[in-house]
């Protein structure tokens, strides 16, 4: 069954705050993960790695350079679930 | 051209005395132990179950995400490099001459302990992408160099248990070979965990004294079986002496010289002889420009192992003759156990002390002193130092036959 669009968002906040410590209340969909969000290309790693198990779903290596905002990452995970 | 000289302008530290320089140099006057029965859910699958954890957790003076990038010897050397720098004034510097020297003697090893449990048991996927920083024994300078944007150079020298004193006394060299004006240096290690900890004991190493942990470190003590390990680190700023003066800096000592030398003995074991040891101290008294004469006290290596003890004093009253009368040893392990890359740079913290507040800190838990010792052991409490002009040593060793011997004098 397909996630909702908000419970990913969700679900996407606290990882990003565990990892780079944003608090989740600045974290919205058309956030920049590096230049808003401070999320460096190694923590991006970790927030692939906690949101494939968070939402068993898969990101394949070569599609984490295409999810450049929060956005991304959040329709990516949606439509990968459905 | 004369010689640059090199004084120091900063001290911090976090240790098992306490989480800064003033509260660990407190409690080790007041002879107080940091040796601890561990309470770590691992600690009574191995035969040793006591260690010098350090007294105030990183999560005191760290935010969490910051500290889940770094290995516990990072976020150490963090922490005392903080102090230090703040100490010395928070200097306004030239980048390009400002530099680092840290070192480990082993590195982040709980990182790469842990790290390879999540490989095992969850998968290669799950091992954090900042493992390589976290593990890397450059790891707590290249965090300290980043920090300050250190561009003089950034380095780690290695040598087991005489690392932290080989990196001071590199950093000294830099500032005399003009390639800075200042060097944030000093040595960490955080390497108190089950496997470290039951390598050290195959090698019947560590002190077996479980259930009296205060009292198990006992340089010079005839009972010694061992020594305790013990975490943490210590960071002086070096600085030259003509640099310090004209930004009015305060300074608390000179670091005079240094002698290195090798064994070509043992892996680990210490040349019986000693000749390594004093070709040290003649070196580093050489390059000071100082004689036996001129040294009062000293920080010894002293591990509180059976042989290692024995083998340093002889080597220490040959090397200083009819002067040895008067230097006042301590062995400071005996209280915060044995820091391994972290000792030689602990040590220098508690001399700049001593030389600042001109008393010997005393080594705690000789009971009853191995007859074979004949050099002054500064015993149970706190012994002055003479006034005028006076000079300390740090000798430290390392496996691997590392010799290295630090001059510091006052100024």
């Amino acid at each position: 069954m397909a996630l909702s669009q908000a419970d990913v968002l969700a679900g996407i906040k606290e990882i990003v705050e565990e990892v780079a410590g944003i608090p989740a209340a600045s974290i919205e969909m058309d956030k920049n993960f590096t230049d808003d969000l401070d999320v460096d290309s190694l923590s991006m790693v970790e927030v692939v790695v906690a949101a494939e198990e968070r939402f068993g779903v898969k990101i394949p290596d070569d599609q984490v350079s295409e999810l450049v905002t929060v956005g991304d990452a959040v329709n990516f995970i949606v439509k990968a679930s459905a | 051209m004369s010689r640059r000289r090199v004084v120091v302008t900063g001290l911090g530290a976090t240790t098992p005395l306490g989480g800064d320089v003033a509260t660990s140099w407190s409690a080790l006057l007041a002879g107080k132990s940091g040796v601890r029965t561990l309470t770590d859910e691992w600690a009574s699958t191995i035969p040793v179950t006591i260690a010098g954890r350090i007294a105030v957790e990183p999560s005191e003076a760290m935010e969490r995400v910051e500290m889940r990038r770094l290995d516990r010897s990072e976020q150490f050397a963090l922490i005392a490099a903080r102090e230090a720098w703040k100490d010395a004034g928070s200097p306004d510097v030239d980048l390009e001459r400002l530099g680092v020297v840290i070192a480990s003697g082993i590195g982040g090893v709980t990182t790469l302990l842990d790290q390879y449990d999540i490989l095992k048991n969850k998968g290669a996927r799950f091992v954090s992408p900042h493992t390589v920083p976290m593990l890397m024994p450059n790891g707590p300078a290249a965090n300290v160099g980043l920090e300050l944007k250190a561009k003089a150079g950034v380095h780690t020298p290695v040598s087991a248990c005489a690392s932290g004193a080989e990196a001071i006394g590199y950093a000294m060299e830099m500032i005399r070979f003009d390639r800075a004006d200042i060097i944030v240096t000093g040595g960490v290690e955080a390497a108190v965990h089950a496997l470290p900890m039951a390598a050290f004991a195959a090698m019947k190493a560590l002190s077996t004294r479980n259930d009296d942990p205060t009292r198990a470190s006992r340089p010079y003590d005839i009972d010694r079986d061992g020594f305790v390990l013990g975490e943490g680190g210590g960071i002086l700023v070096l600085e030259e002496y003509e640099h310090a003066k004209a930004r009015g800096a305060t300074i608390y000592a000179e670091i005079a010289g240094q002698g290195l030398t090798s064994d070509g003995y043992h892996i680990a074991a210490p040349d019986p002889d000693g000749s390594g040891v004093q070709r040290a101290i003649a070196f580093a008294l050489r390059d000071s420009g100082l004689t036996t004469r001129d040294i009062v006290h000293l920080n010894a290596h002293a591990t509180s192992t059976p042989v290692g003890d024995v083998a340093e004093a002889n080597a220490l009253r040959l090397a200083l003759g009819k002067d040895a009368d008067h230097v006042s040893v301590s062995a400071t392990k005996s209280s915060t156990g044995h820091l391994l890359g972290g000792a030689g740079a602990i040590e220098s913290v508690f001399i700049v002390k001593a030389l600042q507040d001109r008393l010997a800190p005393p080594t705690i838990n000789i009971e009853n002193l191995d007859p074979a010792v004949t050099i002054d052991v500064v015993r149970d409490k706190p012994r002055a130092l003479p006034a005028g002009d006076i000079a300390a040593l740090n000798d430290s060793f390392g496996f691997g036959g590392h010799n290295v011997v630090l001059v510091f004098r006052t100024l």
